[in-house]
């Protein structure tokens, strides 16, 4: 990782349509800081990642980054035509990741077993897994994660956890938006619904 | 640099793993096999009509793959993690235009080849068909990512696209045509004026369709 990790919002304000989702939002996460962003549906959990990952611009305020993103949507976006091995090596080509580490990636989240099997056999949590091991393959300092448990099983969920853990550890920064109970440690919760 | 060729790389598979590059030939080929059963077959009526025939195949055939070129990827998240890593949409927009063109243009050239033959077209119109094909093209691929990008996640976005391409491509295509008349030069330039300017205006037009898409 280049630098130190940091991410910083500033007054930010988000709107969609005709609608305010939320403004005057302020925080700052440093290296090993995580966020957890919460509140029920329609309050803008995913609009305020797709800020951060500069797919949305904010209506006002400003957003200081220093760092690489990895983003996790709704979509995987792992061809669903190649194996789970090959579609990751794409992105492990973008990210000029080293494509060694992708088995040991499947293995952090359960799934090593399933690197020959294309990706439009797996499950819906399979290929949540599979995000998440692009995620950790890039190599990027801050995680973007909407809803990262989503479809995933307990075990699952463990796993993420642990993965979230070790990358805070190496001075990363998470940023998620769930409506599943995470543990994190030393979190820091939005709550975009109060 | 390294990530645009991985983005090619993966473009190109996909194309001719689907079938993507064999369609348009089999459809250009069809036309230029049924043109003459319906039209008699007189050599000089094919002569004179064989080379604008080919050239509205070809236009035809470029449609083919309109409806897949950009909603599967929008629809897959994989424009948003291009956005992520900072690429800029219009060097996304450019490549998946050169790799679209490798994918159908250097086929339907060597296409043109038989369907010549088909239309009993002498060598010099064939010559001068393939330089216009490859002049063409690149215009012809520019213009339908653009169109593309524009209608993904439209209902009927296939059709829609293609409504909206044709009377773009209409002053290709009359150009083209031009170009096979004898002494057509002139036509020749302006043939790849027009690629020209589609080649490089499409890239930005289909960034900001992009960027519409996620907004």
């Amino acid at each position: 990782m280049r630098g130190t990790a940091r991410l910083a919002l500033d007054k930010i304000a988000c709107v969609r349509g005709d609608r305010l989702l939320f403004e005057g939002l302020s925080f700052t996460l440093e290296a090993g800081g995580a966020a957890l962003v919460v509140g029920p549906n329609g309050s803008g959990k995913s609009s305020l990642l797709r800020l951060v990952a500069g797919l949305l611009r904010p209506a006002a305020g400003s957003i200081a980054r220093n760092g690489e993103l990895a983003w996790l949507g709704e979509q995987p976006a792992l061809d669903v035509n190649h194996t789970l091995s090959r579609a990751l090596a794409y992105w492990a080509d973008i990210d000029r990741a080293d494509k060694a580490t992708i088995p040991k990636h499947l293995d952090n989240m359960g799934i090593g077993h399933l690197g020959e099997v294309p990706v439009r056999m797996l499950s819906t949590g399979q290929r949540r897994r599979a995000g998440l091991a692009r995620v950790m393959l890039s190599g990027a300092a801050i995680w973007l994660l909407d809803e990262p448990a989503n479809g995933l099983d307990a075990g699952a969920i463990g796993l993420l956890e642990r993965a979230v853990a070790r990358h805070l550890d190496a001075g990363g920064i998470v940023m998620a938006a769930t409506h599943q109970p995470l543990e994190i440690a030393d979190v820091l919760t939005l709550d975009l619904g109060a | 640099m390294i990530p645009l060729i991985a983005i090619l790389c993966r473009d190109l598979v996909h194309a001719f793993n689907r079938g993507g590059a064999l369609l348009p030939i089999i459809f250009f080929l069809l036309v230029a096999t049924l043109y003459p059963f319906a039209v008699g077959p007189d050599p000089v009526l094919l002569g004179r009509t064989g080379g604008g025939l080919l050239w509205v195949a070809a236009l035809l055939a470029s449609l083919l793959p309109l409806d897949r070129l950009v909603l599967e990827d929008a629809d897959a998240g994989v424009f948003d993690q291009y956005a992520v890593r900072g690429m800029a949409d219009e060097t996304i927009a450019a490549t998946k235009i050169l790799a679209h063109w490798l994918s159908f243009a250097p086929p339907l050239m060597m296409a043109a080849v038989p369907a010549a033959a088909l239309l009993r077209l002498d060598g010099d119109m064939l010559v001068r068909i393939e330089i216009g094909l490859a002049i063409g093209t690149p215009g012809l691929a520019a213009l339908a990512f653009a169109t593309a990008s524009l209608t993904a996640g439209l209902r009927g976005a296939g059709a829609v696209a293609g409504l909206l391409m044709l009377p773009l491509a209409i002053p290709l295509l009359i150009f083209a045509a031009g170009s096979l008349a004898p002494g057509g030069t002139g036509a020749l330039k302006l043939l790849a004026a027009t690629s020209l300017l589609l080649a490089a205006g499409a890239p930005f037009a289909a960034a900001a369709a992009l960027r519409a898409m996620r907004e």
